[in-house]
């Protein structure tokens, strides 16, 4: 038993964290949030230049890493720093799917997002489809070797400013049937495409996607006709365990300037971190941050293993995630007081980018009807 | 002991009902059922409204121009325009100096500024908090020196919610720098035209522009404008946070926010079924809603012995804490319930532009009022100090 990082993912911890501690205070996120992309390309570049995005690919998909202890590794430290970059959905999302289904042309494209090169998203939730990753109405019908959407997605994450777009489509089955889904390399600029974009709370955009009538050759096809349902929870489970990570970044920075705070804010003649109320819920939170930090490691370290295993590990990380989260934010914000509900000070951003990743991919309560479900498998 | 409204009662709570049908213009109910914000006009319209039909100051005696209700008059009163989705009254002039002035106003301060609150001639704000004084009010430092007939006022308030719209502010300033902390304030009423004065906004977390701070830099005021004795000016602040702390468990609130959860969770689908019929989010709803029905209970409880001329004690902390958690833990449950469309910021929202929300109407303000009412844990007395004012009225430790 060892719960010491490796010494690659140790450089990588220390660089990416040195890196962003002297390049991504709040003035520079909030300018970044308010800006027309919602993400700074020189950032980005940045950190591809230090194997931020590499860490993410294994040595066969010509990265040097892609295990569940380098997601973690560098989701954490993007947590920590309260990053906005929408590095998830091109690197784990698309780049994953790329990575495991795509053909080798296809495969082409990883060494660009390697490089930093390429910005993607994975077109997937809908409408009616809320957490449900099997519910995909849209349709893809082939005639003459040319293959037609129709339908729509929404809240697609970084879907306004991706070079290219993975959208999910269903061949066959009913809406809620795993099988029958296939994905597709949409460029989106294509035709019949209605791409509206808006920004998110806790930063980064997203758009609601239209897609009327819009034709594709049969090559954009990524992965097995009808089958990419497999792949497609593998990365989403890669990218949950991502989202774990930086959620405890987070929670670790909001606890740091909570502590900070509790012991330079004087009230009635001393710091507030003398009052015994404040002390208590203080300890609590420290505990459930282990808490928080446990069950991402436990399911960082079952991401290799076979599926039932390793989403109800998944499963259990996020919907701990979420509770903790969503204690730890109120707290801070309420052990601050009204300070933290300005925008201007650090806090405001973390607590809200902790509570917004409960809504993606799958809230605390979805996640743990999940994890009675596959138990029960 | 009898749970049922008198008839007197009752036929009250169907002409407010009236009244709001009638009167309640349907744009701003749809602005407060969306958590858009109003304008400083659509407020001024509103109040204009209830004083036309001399409802406007629900607290205030008749002889200033009140209704003269009593406190369960009041409460049907707040309750049903919280059901109907009304804009709040803004609480600075109705709700808060003016008591302090029936009470403490000279004659001619009442002659001049009473009429002047009901008919909207003022927009007031509250001056209290301060950067080092927050919980701990009275260590606040800024100052107000007597020179002949003028008081020069020097310092800063902040968090002066709405002050961007008020062209009066009351503040609490140190009078005398030598007396102990709560000995050396006065109550001062503040023309917001006058020279030194300056008002920055705070932009709150959720993108809204509410609050502010506002700087003085020295600021004349005439000696008239003094409310009570010089000194005694924390007597006068304390009463008025008794009066802030009425409605304080905003029952109605609370009620109309857990009728748009449902709302909500109608029309979302999990799993191919509706929200409602999902169990886990079923017995978060059941949790809240049992808890209002209890707290609504105590609520009244209160205020049945306040109409029969009991004044409440701690039973206005308890209120503030149990009702401003149920309100957080409902803000809570909307933004559960919206799922992925609680993501997008519909800065329309909080501002009211006209852009049409990213995902269905329900969901755009959700998660802005979810992280927004942290604040109600926060301003009015943190829960903190009320547990605080509980604890040691009991404990005699
Ligand atoms: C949105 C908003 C609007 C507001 N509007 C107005 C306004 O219009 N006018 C105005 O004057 N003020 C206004 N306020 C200010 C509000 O009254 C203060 O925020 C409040 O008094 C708390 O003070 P503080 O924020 O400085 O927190 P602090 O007093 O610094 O408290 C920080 C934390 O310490 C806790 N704490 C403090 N003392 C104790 C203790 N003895 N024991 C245990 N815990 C303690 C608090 O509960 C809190 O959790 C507003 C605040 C907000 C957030």
């Amino acid at each position: 038993m060892d719960f010491n990082l490796t010494e690659e993912r140790q450089m990588l911890q220390d660089s990416l964290r040195r890196f962003l501690r002297d390049k991504y205070d709040t003035e520079t996120r909030n300018k970044i949030i308010d800006s027309e992309t919602g993400f700074s390309g020189e950032i980005w570049q940045e950190m591809a230049e230090l194997g931020v995005i590499g860490a993410l690919f294994s040595e066969d998909d010509g990265g040097f890493g892609g295990a569940g202890f380098d997601i973690a590794t560098v989701f954490e430290e993007l947590g920590r720093a309260g990053v906005v970059e929408p590095i998830l959905d091109t690197a784990l999302l698309a780049g994953g799917l790329i990575a495991e289904i795509g053909n080798d042309t296809q495969k082409g494209m990883v060494e660009q997002i390697i490089a930093g090169e390429i910005h993607l998203a994975l077109a997937h939730g809908e409408p009616g489809s809320r957490y449900d990753l099997s519910r995909v109405t849209t349709t893809a019908s082939e005639v003459d070797g040319t293959i037609v959407l129709n339908g729509r997605k929404s809240v697609v994450s970084n879907g306004g400013t991706a070079g290219h777009l993975i959208v999910s489509a269903r061949e066959t089955g009913d809406a809620q049937d795993p099988d029958g889904i296939s994905l597709f390399l949409v460029p989106p600029d294509t035709q019949g495409l209605l791409i509206t974009s808006s920004q998110l709370i806790g930063g980064g955009h997203s758009a609601e996607i239209i897609l009327d009538d819009v034709h594709i050759p049969a090559e954009a096809r990524l992965g097995p006709k009808g089958k990419a349902f497999p792949a497609l929870e593998h990365q989403v489970s890669r990218a949950t365990v991502a989202l774990c990570a930086e959620a405890l970044g987070a929670m670790e920075t909001a606890m740091a300037l909570t502590i900070e705070y509790l012991g330079q804010r004087k009230q009635f003649g001393r710091p507030i971190g003398s009052f015994q109320a404040l002390q208590h819920r203080t300890a609590d939170l420290l505990i459930e941050l282990e808490q928080a930090r446990s069950i991402t490691i436990l399911a960082a370290g079952h991401l290799q293993d076979a599926r039932d295993i390793r989403e109800r590990h998944v499963s259990a990380a996020k919907h701990l995630i979420g509770r903790i989260g969503r204690q730890i934010s109120e707290e801070s914000i309420q052990m601050h007081g009204g300070i933290a509900m300005t925008q201007e000070y650090a806090l405001a951003h973390f607590a809200k980018r902790i509570v917004m990743i409960d809504h993606k991919l799958g809230d605390t309560d979805h996640h743990m009807e999940r994890f009675i479900a596959l138990g029960a498998a | 002991m009898d749970l049922n409204y008198s008839a007197e009662e009752l036929a009250f709570r169907e002409d407010v009902k009236q009244f709001l049908s009638d009167n309640l213009p349907a744009a701003f109910s749809d602005k407060v059922r969306k958590g858009q914000s109003l304008t400083k006009a659509e407020h001024e319209d509103w109040h204009a409204i209830l004083n036309g039909r001399g409802w406007l100051a629900g607290n205030w005696p008749v002889e200033h121009g009140g209704p003269g209700w009593n406190a369960v008059e009041r409460h049907i009163f707040e309750e049903e325009c919280a059901l109907a989705f009304a804009p709040r009254i803004v609480p600075f002039g109705v709700s808060m100096l003016g008591p302090v002035l029936h009470k403490f106003g000279n004659d001619a301060q009442k002659a001049h500024w009473l009429p002047r609150i009901l008919n909207g001639d003022d927009w007031w704000c509250q001056g209290y908090s301060e950067p080092g004084a927050g919980s701990d009010l009275a260590s606040l430092k800024t100052k107000a020196v007597r020179e002949g007939d003028h008081y020069i006022v020097n310092g800063q308030k902040t968090w002066t919610t709405l002050g961007q719209h008020a062209n009066m502010i009351f503040c609490l300033v140190r009078t005398d720098p030598d007396a102990k902390a709560q000995e050396g304030i006065s109550f001062l009423l503040i023309d917001m035209d006058t020279p030194g004065i300056e008002v920055r906004p705070i932009i709150l977390l959720d993108g809204s522009a509410e609050v502010n701070e506002v700087w003085f830099t020295d600021v004349k005021v005439p000696v008239e404008n003094l409310v009570g004795e010089e000194n005694k000016g924390w007597t006068y602040a304390k009463y008025l946070l008794t009066h802030e702390r009425t409605n304080i468990a905003g029952v109605g609130f609370s009620t109309a926010g857990l009728e748009s959860v449902k709302r909500i969770a109608r029309a979302e689908m999990a799993g191919g079924r509706p929200l409602i019929e999902n169990p886990h989010f079923a017995a978060r709803l059941a949790k809240v809603e049992i808890d209002l029905m209890a707290m609504a209970t105590t609520n009244l409880r209160v205020i049945s012995k306040a109409a029969q001329g009991q004044a409440p004690g701690v039973e206005s902390s308890m209120l503030k804490v149990k009702g401003t958690v149920i309100r957080q833990d409902i803000n809570d449950l909307a933004r559960r319930a919206a799922g992925p469309y609680a993501l997008p910021f519909a800065s329309e929202a909080v501002d009211g532009m006209n852009e049409p929300p990213v995902g269905p109407d329900y969901a755009a303000p959700v998660a802005a009022q979810y992280f927004n009412n942290r604040k109600l844990s926060i301003y009015g007395g943190s829960n903190e100090v009320q547990r605080q004012i509980i604890a040691k009225s009991t404990l005699g430790v």
